[in-house]
């Protein structure tokens, strides 16, 4: 179980968090044109990477927040977390 | 009575307190302190069970978690487990346990045959022959296999047992309390740093209950106890005896199995069975030590033949003797030991020794105590079937190529020392890179990736000193970085006999016009000319070597055979053993049960029940429950002996002609506050919302980004920058989530706090034609007229003294309201409204009804909305707002989203208004077409019309818009059924909607 370090809470275990997904990805913005490719690919398409990856997590069972965890996706380490506002 | 083999004095165990049990329906007694196998070898009982392909007999091989194959089925308080190891289970008064594998009894076992058959029976046989033709392999083979093979028996009754889990921190965890344990948690406690220290075995200690040491002068027992004492009594440590560390997590997560009740006849009042520990430790220490190796010869597995390491344990800790005629049969030192202990008790070993000429002070040792060595000799095979009564022994070249002339020896037992295993297995886990030791011939940790130390017999290091020094150092050097304090305990002078090196020789080649099976693994009866086989047929990985023979597969897991099967292969293949690898080592290291796995997470307590606030009521009133997603809701409420079908038929009618009400509390509910809340509902929903007057509804359908319906409900403006927001039952947790994310994520500027208010207020609905007159009644000072409170308005009101938020909508097609209170006061609203209504013939309803009343008015809910339809499936295309933007929006134009034959929401009803459809069932055009039918839709809901009174069901059909009145069949091959039906609108009722308007 990994132990993911909420930047609002501390320390907390997995068990606290839900997986939300690659964090680099962006949203298209509201209200403008987009090729089906481009929005195919903030969808569906997702690469599965071996190495850092930087993802989203929520702390569901704590302060709710969702925030940025940078992992390594092989051996688990977690290098870093951040506030959902905050970039690498 | 008395037992043959039990000395008079030796051993750890109290002899003032006998215990008696049965095995195999025969009455023993044993002593306290007995394990099952050291109660059974004291009374001259060597053959436990048959092995797992052959059936061959089997005994003990070792005395602790290594044991391969002395397993049996317990019986305990009228329970039964299986495969429960004879060396790890204590014994208890009146405790049972039969052999396992064989039938019809251990003496005389019918699938012995297979022994017979053994040339028949090679590595990868079922694979190879089971595999034709195709169709014998469910009816024939595969129960025939089964029946032969298998273990123990599990039991089919409910586990009434409770097991517990348990979280803790701590800063050192460490497993293991032989020397390297016992030290290292001593420096580290005395440092300050909080310890837990934990044990598998009953005993603290480890190997020092059974050397010949001396540390501090004292005996390395005395040492033992008195470290362990002394740590008990410090408030920093937690010391835990019969609790197995089995495994290594990330993040230095480790899980350890305690057993609090196995050794007693029967669990006391208010303790669990077992208990599961999830320790963050901010360093791990493994002190595991190590497990011997066995030699590999012929006929290796006859019962009587086992590690020396454990004729020593029986001797030192259980009085036991495993033999009175024990020949010892060593490549290394440590035979020496077994053999000395057997001598001071009064018996003469017999030492066979691979190596030539060996020096060492222990050699010299059993020299002076006259024991008789044959050095440069080796055990070809031994002899007896159901236990060993001779071995062929032979002079071996120094090339280890050839052997003498073939002897033969009496005696009762071999005692196999094929030097140490350290045990890895946690340090593994850990994801520690693993190396090779030449000097050991082992593995042994290599570079650590989480915080992870292994240290002694663990690590490969097998003097006592050594290891006591790097632990002490450990302890103290690791303590010291977490606790920042500095107190050193000093080094104990240590005394022990030296040793020299042992042969690299572990299994004896087969004399000439000889095929004696050579077992490696003994649970799993894989042999040496398995392995052979397994190469010549091309397997070169170790793991596809070790799957294609299963070695090491068995339940112990190969603690005594992997490394004997790395040394084969890799001589065989001219390779070095760390060329080949090891397999990879997985948790758990023991098996774990079920029940400490689970917990108390059983039955009703596998998840939170969830009630109404009017729960009480409900129950009081004849209420049938049902699990609504994680809310328990009455499903009907019944009267007399009314079935469901007629109770929820009754109280959906009564809806239609009367009033119902029904408790609605479950609903999700989120507070929506601040100055851009209608800019996010108008982005979250599918139509507008930024023109929503103050008091009054919207009904809302949300989307994912992939253009799937993701919930829909009901949001009210309550004031100018406050909205009340409802979601299904079942989505509200996933709704607040997905709001969370795109407020913190994606549109951060917005000014807007949602939090879930779900079970701040309870909430009744109020349905049918006489629900406003109920509802003037209710709070007399509001205007309840169609005027007053149109369709989708709101109003606040007092509920004889207490606040309440009215809203006009409806989920059951009737003129409707909903009614909020504070929780709280839930109870005392639902006695108004059942009082109140008492004039106008009010009923409650329960969750039946209300699927009765949406689904013939054709109202769609979560069996449609079910992840994989889109708004146009459902009939909600009049809800998707052209002029803006909003989340999935742009998903919608997909081709097949668009497609002319799109699938479409359908009503359904059969030819003969008589036959129910079962839901789930299939919609085709022809019942005769050929195999696979082409599907052309699925009935997603069905009930009981109650206005029209026949069935009536909604169906997700392709060109649904174009199928009314056109005739189809029902098929549901799950229950053998066909049923013609007609394809008709979704709303069956009020198809324009009138009655909720009136």
């Amino acid at each position: 179980m990994l132990h993911i370090k909420c930047p609002h809470c501390g320390m907390r275990s997995q068990n606290e968090f839900s997986y939300g997904g690659d964090a680099t990805i962006k949203r298209p913005e509201l209200n403008k044109e987009i090729s089906d490719q481009d929005w195919n690919n903030f969808v569906y398409n997702r690469k599965s990477l071996r190495g850092k990856h930087l993802e989203l997590w929520q702390h569901l069972s704590g302060c709710r927040q969702w925030i940025k965890v940078e992992r390594d996706t092989a051996t688990h380490e977690i290098f870093k977390t951040l506030k959902a506002n905050q970039d690498i | 009575m008395s037992q043959d083999f039990r000395l008079d004095t030796v051993g750890l165990i109290n002899r003032d307190k006998k215990l008696s049990f049965k095995f195999n329906g025969k009455n023993y007694f044993g002593y306290e302190g007995d394990t099952l196998a050291s109660a059974l070898l004291a009374n001259g009982v060597h053959l436990i069970g048959r092995s797992f392909k052959y059936h061959r007999p089997r005994g003990f091989f070792g005395a602790g978690v290594d044991e391969p194959y002395a397993i049996v089925q317990l019986y305990r308080n009228n329970e039964t487990e299986p495969n429960v190891k004879t060396t790890e289970q204590e014994l208890f008064e009146g405790l049972e346990a039969t052999s396992v594998n064989c039938w019809p009894s251990v003496n005389f076992d019918i699938g012995a045959i297979n022994n017979l058959l053994k040339v028949f029976l090679p590595a990868g046989f079922y694979y190879k022959t089971f595999m034709w033709p195709k169709s014998f392999w469910y009816k024939v083979y595969e129960p025939f296999i089964r029946k032969a093979a298998g273990l123990g028996v599990a039991s089919i009754k409910h586990d009434k047992e409770r097991y517990e889990h348990k979280y803790e921190y701590c800063d050192l965890l460490i497993a293991g309390s032989g020397p390297s344990g016992l030290a290292s948690a001593y420096a580290a406690a005395k440092n300050g740093a909080r310890v837990i220290l934990a044990e598998d075995k009953p005993r603290f200690g480890g190997t020092l209950l059974t050397s010949e040491v001396n540390i501090g002068n004292q005996t390395g027992k005395e040492w033992a106890e008195n470290i362990i004492a002394e740590l008990k009594e410090m408030p920093n440590v937690t010391v835990k005896n019969r609790s197995q560390v089995f495994g290594y997590y990330d993040h230095n997560m480790v899980v350890m199995s305690e057993k609090i009740s196995d050794h007693l006849p029967k669990t006391k009042k208010h303790h669990p069975k077992q208990r599961l520990w999830y320790i963050r430790a901010k360093e791990v220490l493994i002190s595991s030590g190590s497990i011997e190796r066995p030699l590999v010869f012929g006929n290796n597995d006859t019962p009587g033949v086992m590690l020396s390491s454990a004729a020593k344990e029986y001797l030192k800790v259980y009085g036991v003797l495993v033999g009175k005629k024990p020949l010892i049969f060593t490549n290394n030192d440590s035979g020496y030991e077994t053999a000395i202990e057997f001598k001071k008790n009064g018996v003469e070993p017999i030492i066979l020794d691979t190596r030539k000429e060996p020096n060492s002070e222990i050699i010299d040792e059993a020299k002076n105590l006259g024991i008789q060595i044959k050095f440069s000799y080796v055990v070809v095979a031994a002899k007896g079937y159901k236990k060993v009564n001779a071995a062929e022994i032979a002079k071996i070249s120094d090339n280890k190529n050839d052997l003498g002339v073939l002897e033969n020896i009496i005696c009762d037992c071999i005692c196999v020392s094929g030097f140490w295993t350290p045990t890895i297995h946690l340090a593994s886990q850990s994801g520690n890179k693993t190396k090779f030791d030449k000097e050991i011939d082992a593995f042994v940790p290599g570079i650590s990736k989480q915080n992870e130390t292994t240290l002694g017999a663990a690590n490969g290091k097998f003097t006592l000193a050594e290891t006591l020094k790097d632990s002490f150092d450990a302890g103290y050097e690791l303590s010291k970085k977490i606790t920042k304090n500095d107190n050193k305990v000093s080094y104990p002078i240590v005394v022990e006999k030296n040793k020299t090196t042992h042969d690299k020789f572990w299994c004896v080649p087969l004399p000439k016009g000889k095929n004696y099976k050579r077992f490696l693994d003994f649970q799993n009866d894989v042999a040496v000319s398995d392995i052979e086989i397994a190469l010549k047929e091309g397997y070169r990985s170790i793991e596809h070597v070790k799957r294609y023979t299963t070695l090491g597969m068995a339940t112990d897991q190969g603690k005594t055979s992997n490394l004997n099967g790395l040394q084969l292969v890799s001589d065989m293949e001219n390779k070095i053993v760390p060329e080949v690898g090891h397999t990879t080592f997985r948790p758990p290291y023991t098996p774990v049960t079920i029940g400490a796995i689970v917990g108390r997470e059983v039955g009703k307590h596998s998840r939170p029940t969830r009630k109404s606030p009017i729960n009480s009521w409900h129950e009081k009133n004849n209420a049938v429950f049902v699990d609504a997603g994680v809310w328990l809701r009455p499903r009907y409420y019944k009267q007399g002996n009314e079935t469901l079908f007629e109770g929820s038929k009754r109280e959906a009618k009564n809806v239609r002609v009367n009033v119902g009400v029904c408790d609605v509390t479950t609903l999700g509910k989120i507070d929506i506050k601040g100055p851009d809340a209608a800019e996010l509902l108008n982005r979250v929903y599918t139509n507008a919302w930024l023109k929503l007057p103050v008091g009054k509804a919207r009904y809302g359908v949300m989307l994912r980004e992939d253009g799937i319906v993701m919930d829909d409900g009901t949001t009210t403006r309550i004031s100018e920058n406050h909205y009340h927001m409802t979601t299904t039952t079942a989505q509200a947790a996933n709704v607040l989530s997905h709001l969370e994310y795109y407020l913190q994520l994606v549109w951060p500027e917005l000014n807007v706090n949602v939090v879930s208010t779900t079970e701040q207020w309870a909430g009744a609905a109020i349905a049918g034609p006489k629900s406003r007159d109920l509802l003037q009644n209710l709070f007399p000072n509001i205007d309840a007229s169609n005027e007053g409170l149109p369709f989708m308005g709101y109003l606040e009101g007092e509920l004889f003294g207490v606040h309440a938020r009215i809203f006009r909508i409806s989920f059951s097609g009737e003129l409707a309201y909903e009614v909020n209170v504070e929780s709280d006061n839930g109870n005392f609203m639902w006695k108004k409204i059942m009082e109140i209504g008492k004039e106008f013939k009010i009923q409650p309803y329960g969750t039946e009804a209300l699927s009765t009343l949406r689904i013939e008015m054709g109202h769609v809910a979560g069996s449609e909305l079910d992840g994989r339809t889109i708004p146009y499936d459902n009939g909600l295309e009049g809800m998707i707002s052209k002029n803006k933007d909003f989340i999935g929006k742009r998903s919608l134009n997909k081709k097949a989203f668009v497609a002319e034959d799109r699938q479409k929401v359908v009503g359904v009803v059969p030819l003969d208004k008589k036959t129910s459809i079962p839901e789930g069932s299939h919609l085709v055009r022809d019942v005769n077409a050929q195999l696979p039918n082409p599907k052309l839709g699925y009935i997603s809901a069905s009930c009981w019309s109650v206005e029209h009174d026949n069935p009536f069901s909604l169906a997700i059909l392709k060109d649904g818009k174009n199928m009314i009145g056109q005739k189809l069949f029902v098929m549901s091959p799950l229950k053998n059924i066909t049923i013609p039906v007609e394809i008709v609108s979704s709303h069956y009722v009020d198809p324009k909607g009138e009655r909720v308007r009136s």
